[in-house]
């Protein structure tokens, strides 16, 4: 597989019979996911889209021997939700929900690591626009007639920047094998680095497009693991460069607070780890077309 | 969402923390009438505005007599205070707080933050208060002492007590400075804040531990469970734009540029603005019109835009998902006809129902430039804005 997810992976729905959960739902299952069912707390026992639904995800999971959930819920209810599935022995959970405050994360992640390591379930998002592998399965909200199946990772913040990334891409007949959103908070499940490691050890994956934006330390960090242990090449940009300190833009975790998270510094430890920089966000295509070439060429 | 000076020390002194005696004043009668009310015969009047640096910049005077407060009063109301956070616009001084003056022997930083690399709240504190926190990183580094708090079981007494001895106070200090700094971790978790800091937390003269300054700001994704702080929102602080788009749902951010922007999705936001900025051109603003925007939502989205003066053109950039790009043309031609669009506008519609998008503004009859690429949309915007400012020289 390209990495998190296939079309086999079986896949449960959490806030299903809701609006937003039973559009998308429909919309991932006419891509090809493997859904076999969801959960609303009080309609356990009815059906939905064809599918079962159940009052609670370990009732989920042991019915439909579901390894995945993708979290719909409302944001004073999402973390609740999160850490539902996390005890229900879910491995893999993508949380779209935006607004979730900060404190409900920190708790999330303090819950999430009561597990042993490899019971662990892996989070990805909040507040993002989840996972596709194109040609495979969708759980997310990405229009995936935008993405190309080919060999490039995208992992990104941003829902619609990474659209436009895609795309671009997609004109130049390049397509992709994953692509991930870590979601815009200041708290989220998976950091960019995570997703980085998956990536340098798919074998169907032959390069890597991060985007990310101003605002926290995680694209910093993540540059210093690739320069130290990442042999594929990295392609980065970096949205923000107009964006004044102190001010929120949009995404809750997109604001200058410290030294190091505007959109020029993070450009210049990108560059100094040795990542190839996306210099305008136009140029995503050509970059990637291009570092595929050099690659190609050196092997 | 930051709140007053005079709000947060109401929510500290709510939990056992220090603060000198003082009022509330719109006028200043009202500031000499608090000076009797707190008694003494030294106070200190602050002008209560979203900001730091009040001090240099005039919003802070020490005053003896009625006189001087009453002066003071009169030159600080109705004024807009300039600081180096507050940008150049300022912010208006409606609110006064007198203060008893308090005698100093040392002045304490203490702070608490979220860390996001940690992803735990972060406390941090230096001996070295009364400067700003990078002045201290940058001046006395070795003075800042850091904790981070285990969410899972909430700060423990060791920590505080750990800190109050990092200090370096006094052994008859340490309990109270324990409890300061235990409570103050209480009220940002409690009220879910974002930000909390007391600089300076001083040591008085007669040995008592006392808030002489308090900032706070607070998660704004929390405060669907805090109706108590969003009651604290004082919107004459706030950019009108910025209040104008928040009210109706708009994630908006004026900025001094002139080219407005509208487009869906944060990132794609941030990246349609340095494109702008690359292509030559300043952005108006940041605006985000989320995901499933109506035709009406667009429409107010443009009028948002247009309440700024300084826009000269605008940019449209749609990548829709779940957003419908036939929605959005309809949005765009809702506003060109009812709100009145007399600036150049592009527009660039990509993804869901793009082509049906296309159409409906073609078949407008509308005058609007069309652009296919994030590239060609940034760029025939500052083509237009151009054409359209030589137009404005010339007439």
């Amino acid at each position: 597989m390209a990495i998190l997810l296939n079309r086999s992976t079986r896949v449960i729905v959490q806030g299903f019979t809701g609006k937003i959960g039973s559009f998308h739902a429909e919309d991932m299952k006419r891509y090809g996911t493997k859904l076999v069912g969801g959960v609303t707390p009080g309609k356990g026992g009815q059906t939905h889209l064809g599918l079962p639904v159940f009052n609670t995800v370990k009732g989920a999971v042991r019915e439909t021997r579901a390894e995945a959930s993708i979290v719909f819920v409302p944001p004073p209810f999402a973390a609740d939700s999160i850490m539902e599935a996390a005890d229900a022995g879910i491995k893999l959970c993508v949380c779209i929900t935006d607004g979730i405050p900060s404190q409900d994360m920190m708790q999330v992640k303090r819950y999430m690591r009561r597990y042993r390591f490899e019971d662990r379930m892996r989070l990805v998002g909040p507040n993002c626009a989840g996972i596709i592998t194109p040609g495979q399965a969708l759980m997310g909200i990405m229009p995936g007639s935008i993405y190309l199946p080919g060999r490039v990772g995208i992992v990104g913040r941003s829902g619609t920047l990474g659209y436009e990334a895609a795309s671009q891409m997609k004109a130049l007949g390049i397509g992709v094998s994953t692509s991930v959103g870590i979601g815009g908070d200041p708290i989220n499940g998976s950091s960019f680095r995570d997703v980085l490691k998956l990536f340098e050890h798919d074998d169907e994956t032959d390069a890597v497009v991060m985007i990310g934006e101003i605002g926290g330390p995680q694209e910093a960090e993540a540059a210093i693991w690739a320069r130290d242990n990442m042999r594929k090449p990295l392609i980065a940009y970096i949205a923000g460069l107009s964006a004044p300190k102190g001010r929120r833009m949009g995404h809750a975790g997109a604001i200058i607070s410290a030294f190091g998270e505007s959109a020029q510094e993070k450009v210049e430890i990108l560059k100094e780890a040795g990542v190839i920089i996306v210099p305008t966000p136009s140029s995503f295509g050509e970059v990637v077309a291009d570092t595929l070439a050099r690659t190609k060429k050196a092997a | 969402m930051d709140i007053h000076e005079y709000q947060a020390k109401e929510l500290l002194a709510r939990h056992g923390i220090h603060v000198p005696r003082g009022g509330l004043a719109y006028s200043p009668e009202q500031a000499t009438y608090r000076a009797r009310e707190i008694g003494g015969g030294k106070w200190v009047l602050k002008a209560q505005v979203h900001s730091g640096a009040r001090g240099k910049a005039g919003g802070i005077k020490v005053c003896s007599n009625d006189e001087e407060i009453s002066n003071a009063a009169e030159a600080m109301l109705g004024r807009k205070l300039v600081t180096h956070q507050t940008g150049p616009r300022g912010k208006l001084i409606s609110r006064l707080y007198l203060e008893e003056a308090v005698d100093i022997a040392q002045e304490l930083y203490l702070g608490f933050v979220l860390d996001r690399k940690e992803e735990r709240v972060m406390i941090v504190a230096s001996a070295a208060g009364g400067m700003e926190i990078e002045e201290i990183a940058e001046t006395a580094p070795d003075s800042i002492i850091r904790a981070t708090v285990d969410p899972g079981v909430g700060m423990q007494r060791f920590q505080a007590r750990e800190i109050a001895f990092g200090l370096g106070l006094e052994d008859s200090l340490i309990g109270k400075a324990t409890e300061t700094i235990f409570s103050c971790y209480q009220v940002f978790r409690d009220y879910d804040a974002s930000m909390l800091e007391i600089n300076p937390l001083v040591v008085t003269r007669d040995g008592s531990l006392v808030a002489l300054d308090a900032k706070m700001s607070f998660d704004e994704n929390a405060l669907f469970r805090r109706p108590e702080i969003s009651e604290l929102r004082d919107k004459s602080q706030e950019d009108p734009r910025e209040t104008f788009a928040s009210d109706r749902g708009l994630s908006y951010v004026g900025l001094d540029g002139n080219i407005g922007c509208i487009i869906n999705g944060a990132g794609l936001a941030m990246a349609t603005m340095d494109m702008i900025k690359i292509a030559g051109g300043e952005p108006a603003n940041f605006l985000d019109i989320g995901g499933g925007a109506s035709p009406e939502r667009v429409a107010k989205s443009f009028r948002a835009v247009l309440g700024d003066k300084n826009v000269e053109t605008i940019l449209v950039n749609i990548f829709a998902g779940i957003n419908r790009c036939d929605w959005v043309a309809e949005g765009v031609i809702k506003a060109i006809r009812e709100v009145g669009v007399t600036v150049p506008l592009v527009v660039r519609l990509s993804g869901t129902r793009a082509e049906e998008g296309r159409r409906i503004l073609a078949d407008s009859g509308e005058a609007v430039i069309v652009a296919d690429t994030l590239a060609e949309a940034a760029e025939k915007a500052v083509a237009a804005w151009r054409a359209a400012t030589k137009k404005k020289k010339a007439a």
